[in-house]
């Protein structure tokens, strides 16, 4: 298993280069560094010294890909991608356009992302495998069908909704906590009450819909029968056997994205003022600061890959019979 | 002089396409089979119907052109700089009768009081009246038996034209097996709120106006065609690099199958939000110091808006991709692939008659499955700021637009209502159709439902 891992990891290099490679090419072969320094530099104060300047500050003066004119190794070294590529590997990100430790900004906002996105997630899978399995006791039946239909509704609805439609009934109408905002420790509770919710029930009717088609699958299998058969009651099938065996379907799909969490929710962080690494990303796009969004990008392609790993490993935790190899 | 877009040629296309395709689905009874079975689901049948209404008004909207100036210009004929659809055509008064700035659905007068000078010198702060909204009547007095009445007989008259074309359509809809009470019912609940809705705009905003005064029900309509434009055109993005990459990673294997699948790891280990925002803001760059290839702001816009299907679509195979290979793996050791290819028929040969007849059903699920959740992202990617031109009228600019209005005092919920609204009843008639086709189409389904 080990060494699965081992190669699983040595994997994930190429991958990484790749998704460099490609932000790369977006961001520097598609618009030149003279276009982002005019972009930068604002439309009126334009000059060929002030664009160079803008340049040479943000270390973007150099060639793109092969420096001919140095020596040796640095004929790859001095160059802009080795410059703002290579540090991601050991998780330098360098510095945003305004100056700032872009590594440390992730290191401090990761804190209240994780705040929002940690409880959404586990409330959040409970409600939705509780819904679908409830769904699945009582399947084929006339509540089984208004289960669906609501989770077809639910899902037919922009998340926007749910996140303007919940601040203003809760916040402004009932006035039960702030609109927005966010604070550390205890008393940041009833920031980070709404949110939380909102972002669950924003993904139940297709989280919910998913699970239930995973159980119907397994309820159909002949295990299934043979449990009845032995006197079981309905309950102890749908928990004891149902439950497990569809472990495997639900860890593919749930694993994958708990590293994911530390990158936060775009949306919601926004909508409500949290300082995470979502409304990091938002602020860097509508900054147009490339070196922000390339760092975001590195950063969530590599938890993705952690979490490709770590459904691996969950598998042979839930599935004797896995062996990776 | 017709107009034609980058994203109106693209339609066009699609339509052929789609025609082409239900062309050759008629001829071969066995492609018809389950499309039978979802035409005889009361539920598909109706949403059919609505997606049917909201395609028809995006088609209008996307036939354009430059109305002809009254003026000529030694003898030549100018044009209008301003790009039209039919659409605008039909309901120019929607179009044209703008207010000063927002006004409360069905409302006649403006929604916050101003100061008003009187004939004799007076200034007053009064609910200052509309200058279309509801002009008509002398007395206000009268506005809520107006609307009533007005409301009254144009649904009478929805209904009447209704039944017209329920009666027309029976005995054409019969021989088919068609679920005729739901369509007969829909039919008329449609035409009704149409022949109201209709009856109403004449005489108010029935949706009320914007902050420049700009009805919002015309609004609602023009914005049905951007989010039916990333619904559709996406997939012309999408169905070749999935169908081509994912057939062949899973024929060949070995490294072709190595470099697809490391392209389409890369591509998906990146997350989608994260890449659509870092490549339109590429694109942005790009159009901002280009100004010189558009020569209308309206084809500026569209074009924004081509490339946004574009990116969309470069982000959105990798799965489909995934699913094409792991079937292509199963059905290339099933005997028949065996036999063809110990006749020595052509890898090309196998490929197109033989496998890829045999995943169209997986393309077509996950073609309509993924129509909803694009028109869906439309608005959440407007809002984060790398959508559509802000320009372009999109449920995710009028959300955009509306969303901060919701702090005033009293509060102006109308357009933010009418986006949702609108998107609600598109969505979900899309995702319910989406389930009958997936539910007609996918063999393994159908097995589960019946055992459970």
């Amino acid at each position: 298993m080990l060494a699965y891992l081992l190669r699983r990891i040595l994997y994930a290099v190429p991958i990484l280069i790749g998704v460099n490679l490609l932000t790369f090419a977006l961001f520097f072969v598609v618009n030149t560094p003279d276009d982002m320094a005019r972009m930068q530099l604002g439309i009126k104060r334009v000059t060929p010294d002030s664009i160079e300047k803008w340049k040479q500050q943000h270390g973007y003066d150099k060639p793109l890909l092969l420096n001919n004119a140095a020596n040796g190794t640095d004929k790859l070294t001095d160059t802009i991608f080795w410059q703002k590529s290579a540090g991601m590997f050991v998780l330098d990100f360098g510095y945003s356009d305004d100056g700032r430790s872009i590594g440390r900004e992730i290191a401090t906002r990761m804190g209240p992302s994780l705040e929002i996105a940690l409880p959404t997630f586990l409330i959040g899978l409970v409600t939705y495998v509780s819904f679908a399995l409830l769904m699945t006791l009582f399947r084929a039946t006339t509540l089984d069908m208004a289960g669906v239909a609501l989770c077809v509704l639910l899902m037919s609805v922009s998340g926007l909704f749910y996140i303007i439609g919940g601040q203003f009934v809760v916040s402004k109408l009932w006035h039960l906590v702030p609109i927005s905002g966010y604070d550390g420790g205890m008393g940041g509770f009833k920031f980070v009450v709404l949110p939380i919710m909102i972002g669950m029930i924003g993904s139940v009717g297709s989280s919910s819909r998913w699970y239930r088609t995973i159980f119907l699958e397994e309820i159909g299998k002949d295990y299934v029968r043979t449990a009845r058969a032995k006197g079981l009651s309905e309950l102890a099938v749908l928990f004891r056997h149902v439950l497990k065996n569809a472990m495997i379907p639900i860890l593919t799909g749930v694993v994958v994205i708990i590293p994911l969490l530390f990158m936060g929710s775009l949306l919601t962080e926004s909508f409500f003022g949290i300082p995470g690494l979502g409304s990091y990303t938002i602020d860097a796009i509508n900054a147009q600061d490339f070196s922000v969004v390339r760092a975001m990008v590195f950063l969530g392609s590599l938890l993705y890959i952690v979490g490709l790993i770590l459904t691996d490993i969950s598998y042979t935790i839930v599935d004797p019979r896995v062996r990776l190899s | 002089m017709p107009v034609i877009l980058w994203s109106d040629a693209l339609v066009f296309l699609l339509l052929a396409a789609g025609i082409a395709c239900a062309w050759y689905v008629r001829q071969r009874e066995h492609l018809l089979l389950p499309w039978r079975r979802v035409a005889q689901s009361a539920t598909a049948m109706v949403s059919l119907l609505v997606v049917s209404l909201f395609l028809l008004v995006g088609l209008l909207d996307t036939l354009h052109f430059q109305a002809a100036l009254s003026e000529k210009n030694s003898g030549e004929t100018v044009y209008s700089p301003e790009v039209l659809s039919v659409f605008d055509l039909l309901v120019t008064p929607l179009r044209t009768q703008t207010e000063k700035t927002y006004s409360a659905p069905l409302a006649v007068t403006l929604y916050a009081k101003e100061s008003i000078e009187m004939p004799d010198g007076k200034v007053l702060r009064e609910y200052p009246r509309l200058r279309y909204g509801g002009a008509h009547l002398t007395d206000t007095q009268r506005q809520d038996s107006d609307i009533l009445w007005r409301g009254l007989t144009g649904a009478l008259a929805g209904l009447l034209a209704g039944l017209l074309i329920a009666l027309v359509g029976k005995r054409w809809l019969a021989q088919r097996g068609w679920p005729l009470r739901a369509l007969l019912i829909a039919t008329l609940i449609i035409a009704a709120i149409i022949g109201m809705t209709a009856k109403l705009a004449a005489a108010y905003h029935v949706l009320g106006t914007d902050k420049v005064g700009q009805d919002v029900l015309y609004l609602s309509l023009k914005s049905i065609r951007t989010g039916l434009i990333i619904g559709t055109v996406t997939t012309l993005v999408t169905l070749p690099l999935a169908l081509l990459l994912g057939i062949a990673a899973g024929y060949w294997r070995g490294r072709v199958d190595d470099v697809i699948q490391y392209i389409y790891t890369v591509l998906s280990s990146i997350p989608s939000v994260l890449l659509i925002a870092a490549a339109v803001l590429m694109m942005q760059v790009t159009i901002d110091t280009h100004p010189q290839w558009f020569d209308t702001s309206a084809s500026r816009a569209d074009l924004r808006l081509v490339f946004l299907c574009l990116i969309l679509g470069v982000t959105s195979w990798t799965g489909l991709c995934r699913l094409l290979r792991g079937e292509t793996l199963k059905l290339r050791e099933m005997e028949y692939i065996q036999a063809a290819q110990a006749f020595g028929v052509s890898s090309l040969r196998i490929l197109t008659r033989h496998i890829m007849p045999n995943v169209m059903h997986i393309v077509l699920i996950s073609l309509v499955m993924d129509f909803s959740g694009l028109v869906l992202a439309e608005a959440v990617l407007s809002y984060v700021g790398v959508g559509v031109d802000p320009s372009m009228i999109s449920f995710g600019t009028m959300i955009n637009g509306a969303r901060l209005e919701m702090g005033r005092e009293p509060m102006v919920w109308w357009a933010l209502a009418s986006a949702f609204g609108f998107m609600l009843v598109l969505v979900l008639a899309a995702n319910l159709f989406a389930d009958t086709v997936r539910d007609a189409f996918d063999p393994r389904l159908n097995r589960t439902e019946m055992v459970a």
